[in-house]
């Protein structure tokens, strides 16, 4: 960008990969991988960030990497300490069930923000048959027969956004950065499926794609 | 250990391009700027073309008001429940409007864009195609400064 003409500046959550690549201007903000400006929801915290970004162009010459002083810590072991709503019929394979329970909690997240991190691969409408699929991974199934709606790296993130969402509804505000991953990936039955699938692909040799991507580094089962 | 600990262990010691001689331009006064975003974030119009896999370099053109966007990024490591709550934690849009309107800024492009982060090659598709027409869109925008927000 700077080659073609423009002044930038940006923002950086991972300062040695910046020291290294050296962009013109950077501001290092010590905050969750995700969040660049910080709290969400927390304008007079953004701003801030952002005065201390523009702040950089005044530098006379370049590189510049700065920090900025006020940081974010989350932690990984601090999984939501939220209740799954009980089960709407127990005839149902009880991740089926629990991710038809947790519906009404997306939909109230939904209207409340107007936004949806659902849709990479499917519906709010497939979460439940997807979350079947996984389990069937989780307990042997090979793959090809396991029923997941296209790619599965982007349904896995559906899922886990709608878990998310509806975990967001039933706090009634919004997590510190992580802690609902936690929450799905530690305390529900669809994240420990597909981290049970994961680790199902990864020793038998699955996908390199899936195996490096369906679970976040920090939620890998050993 | 911080959920992100595993993360940016791996990112910080992943390879970078090396540029010989960067360029480094003088800025516009920002009180006169045209300020454009371009996030890593992997957002794009929601119901839109989403970014197709984990080494997708091409963007997406996002809209001045910054409404109905989502996020098709690949990669699972890093929080999305900060941006479904408050767009502005990656793609700070509210806030440049702010800033214009008090005057800090000159005002706020058109049009702002969104590459996907966490590309696994050496980005070379970006370098000499999909990164010099990204430059294009903000040029035919007006676009003086670029504000990078990489998630």
């Amino acid at each position: 960008m700077e080659a073609e003409g423009f002044a930038t500046v940006g923002l950086t959550l991972v300062r040695g990969q910046t020291e290294r690549l050296q962009p013109p201007r950077a501001l290092y903000c010590a905050f969750p991988l995700g969040r660049p400006l910080g709290g969400p929801g927390d304008p007079a915290f953004q701003r801030r960030v952002l005065d201390a970004t523009f702040a950089l162009l005044d530098r006379p010459a370049g590189p510049v990497l700065e920090d900025f002083p006020e940081v974010i810590d989350d932690e990984v072991d601090s999984p939501l300490a939220c209740a799954v709503p009980p089960r709407m019929n127990r005839s149902d394979n009880p991740a089926v069930d629990e991710a038809l329970a947790l519906r009404a909690a997306y939909d109230r997240q939904l209207r409340a923000s107007g936004r949806t991190m659902v849709g990479r691969q499917i519906t709010a409408d497939q979460v439940p048959t997807a979350v079947e699929a996984f389990t069937r991974i989780a307990g042997g199934a090979p793959l090809a027969e396991a029923g997941v709606e296209g790619e599965p790296v982007k349904t896995a993130n559906d899922v886990r956004a709608y878990y998310e969402e509806a975990a967001m509804a039933l706090e009634g505000h919004v997590p510190a950065a992580r802690s609902a991953e936690s929450w799905y990936f530690r305390k529900t039955l669809a994240g420990d499926a597909v981290r049970r699938a994961q680790r199902v692909l990864r020793e038998g040799g699955g996908p390199n794609r899936l195996v490096a991507y369906l679970v976040p580094r920090s939620q890998l089962l050993p | 250990m911080t959920a992100d600990a595993p993360t940016r262990a791996a990112v910080g010691a992943a390879p970078v391009p090396h540029f010989d001689d960067p360029a480094y331009n003088t800025p516009t006064p920002l009180r006169e700027a045209v300020v454009a975003i371009v996030t890593t974030a992997g957002l794009h119009p929601a119901g839109e073309n989403g970014f197709r896999d984990q080494n997708d370099q091409s963007f997406r053109v996002l809209p001045a008001d910054g409404r109905g966007l989502t996020s098709t990024h690949f990669s699972p490591n890093w929080d999305r429940t900060g941006l479904a709550a408050d767009i502005n934690v990656a793609f700070p849009i509210d806030r440049l409007h702010e800033m214009a309107a008090e005057g800090a800024i000159g005002s706020v492009s058109a049009v702002h864009l969104s590459f996907m982060g966490a590309l696994d090659e050496t980005m070379t598709t970006i370098r000499l195609d999909s990164g010099p027409a990204a430059a294009a869109v903000l040029r035919q925008a007006g676009v003086d400064i670029v504000l990078l927000t990489p998630v």
